[in-house]
């Protein structure tokens, strides 16, 4: 019985529109032997509600990601660059608009 | 490695989130990915007390929003498998460990829904404790269960209100329809209490469970926090929670009630329950009906990817 008709469907990552204006964003993942076939289950799974007006739907598989290993090092050379925010610099009083 | 554990506890310690790829205990991935299982496994097994009725509900609103309610219970499983996944199982490998026994699901669905009635207990009491088990859930220190539990946690609140609705109804019919609503809340109660786990002295998992800010709260606890919502709503209804030792306590401003027979809780876990064997026969049956689904599926996928390589 074990493992009977369980063909393995490839992963999809599923990123949802919520509405005009606004950027997609991950809402989570499902398995679907192809394209169109992710679509519609993602439909169904993740906009029930009307929680979309677009989704897309890439395979797992082809995603590549920074490694939590190495994050330290990875994001490093941003951490001394204070000087990148408005914060960093004194504006005289008075100065407005600035 | 020790450095990165190190991390591991630091983000635990300051109340952070724990995400797929980071370095996290053997026993912290097992204990969720067993957990995760669990509760998905819950959530489809689930269908099948109330999608008995389906086919017999007195309206056409009624089996509308009946059919609503199934389908999220089958979404509540995907998106936890899904969150199951990231810690790196595959779900064909969960479902097979449910097929074959190896993995547990809620005791709760190894009781049958009888009347109607029980269609509204269901939703009043089984999603109403599982709301209070799952609302601390959203905060879980792993990120992909808490995000999963939110979206589970927006869609539970229906599935409540549409069985307290139920029995509001029927409290509200004839003296005939009151007596179902009463035996379904006499038939439901134990074992909804019975949800929230053993006892806090006998609790296996739940120690180290707290520790890694998986569970935030005790099974005492939780079942007391569902006792206190519970009765004034029972009240409302006119129906009577079959338990004489229930009173308020001014002093504590909570219920004392009388415990369920946590006997009766692990023979149903271990198998002995009314509808263990059932469950799990019609699981296994609608995987195995499906797979000329997913077989045709794949094909199909194999085909169109087949032609467009030769077309390129
Ligand atoms: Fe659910
Ligand atoms: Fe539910």
């Amino acid at each position: 019985m074990s493992g009977s008709g369980s063909l393995i469907e490839p992963l999809w990552e599923v990123f949802v529109r919520s509405r005009r204006g606004l950027s997609h964003v991950h809402v989570g993942s499902l398995h679907a032997p192809d394209a169109t076939m992710a679509l519609r289950n993602a439909r169904d799974v993740y906009t029930r509600r009307q929680e979309g007006v677009s989704i897309w739907v890439v395979p797992a598989a082809d995603i590549t990601a920074s490694s939590p290993d190495e994050k330290d090092e990875f994001f490093d050379p941003a951490g001394d660059k204070v000087y990148r925010h408005p914060t960093f610099y004194q504006v005289p009083e008075g100065v407005d608009h600035l | 490695m020790l450095a990165l554990m190190d991390s591991f506890q630091a983000t635990i310690d300051a109340d952070g989130r724990i995400e797929p790829r980071d370095a996290m205990p053997e026993g912290y991935r097992k204990t969720l990915i067993r957990q995760i299982a669990q509760h998905a496994h819950s959530e489809i097994i689930g269908m099948q007390p109330e999608g008995n009725w389906i086919s017999r509900t007195p309206s056409l609103r009624r089996k509308a929003i009946l059919m609503a309610k199934v389908q999220d219970e089958a979404g509540h499983g995907l998106y936890l498998y899904a969150a199951a996944e990231t810690l790196g199982v595959d779900r064909a490998e969960l479902l097979d460990l449910l097929h074959a026994g190896k993995q547990k699901y809620s005791s709760i669905f190894n009781y049958p829904t009888l009347t109607w009635a029980d269609i509204g207990a269901i939703g009043w009491l089984v999603d109403g404790a599982a709301i209070v088990n799952q609302v601390p859930l959203c905060r879980c220190s792993y990120g992909p269960y808490a995000r999963a539990m939110v979206r589970v946690c927006k869609e539970e609140s229906f599935h409540q209100r549409q069985g307290f609705e139920i029995l509001h109804t029927l409290c509200n019919g004839t003296e005939a329809q009151k007596a179902m609503a009463q035996d379904a809340l006499d038939r439901w109660w134990w074992p909804s209490l019975m949800m929230f786990g053993p006892p806090d002295a006998s609790s296996t998992h739940s120690e180290q469970s707290m520790a890694w800010g998986i569970k935030r709260h005790s099974n005492d606890e939780l079942r007391q926090r569902f006792v206190d919502m519970t009765v004034p709503q029972a009240d409302v209804l006119g129906i009577r929670v079959p338990d004489d030792g229930l009173r308020y306590d001014e002093e504590t401003g909570h219920y004392s009630f009388t415990q369920p027979d946590f006997t009766e809780l692990y023979e149903v876990v271990k198998g002995n329950g009314p509808c263990n064997e059932q469950r799990l026969a019609h699981r296994v049956k609608a995987h195995e009906d499906g797979a000329w689904v997913r077989e045709a599926a794949a094909a199909y996928a194999g085909k169109q990817a087949q032609k467009k390589a030769s077309a390129a």
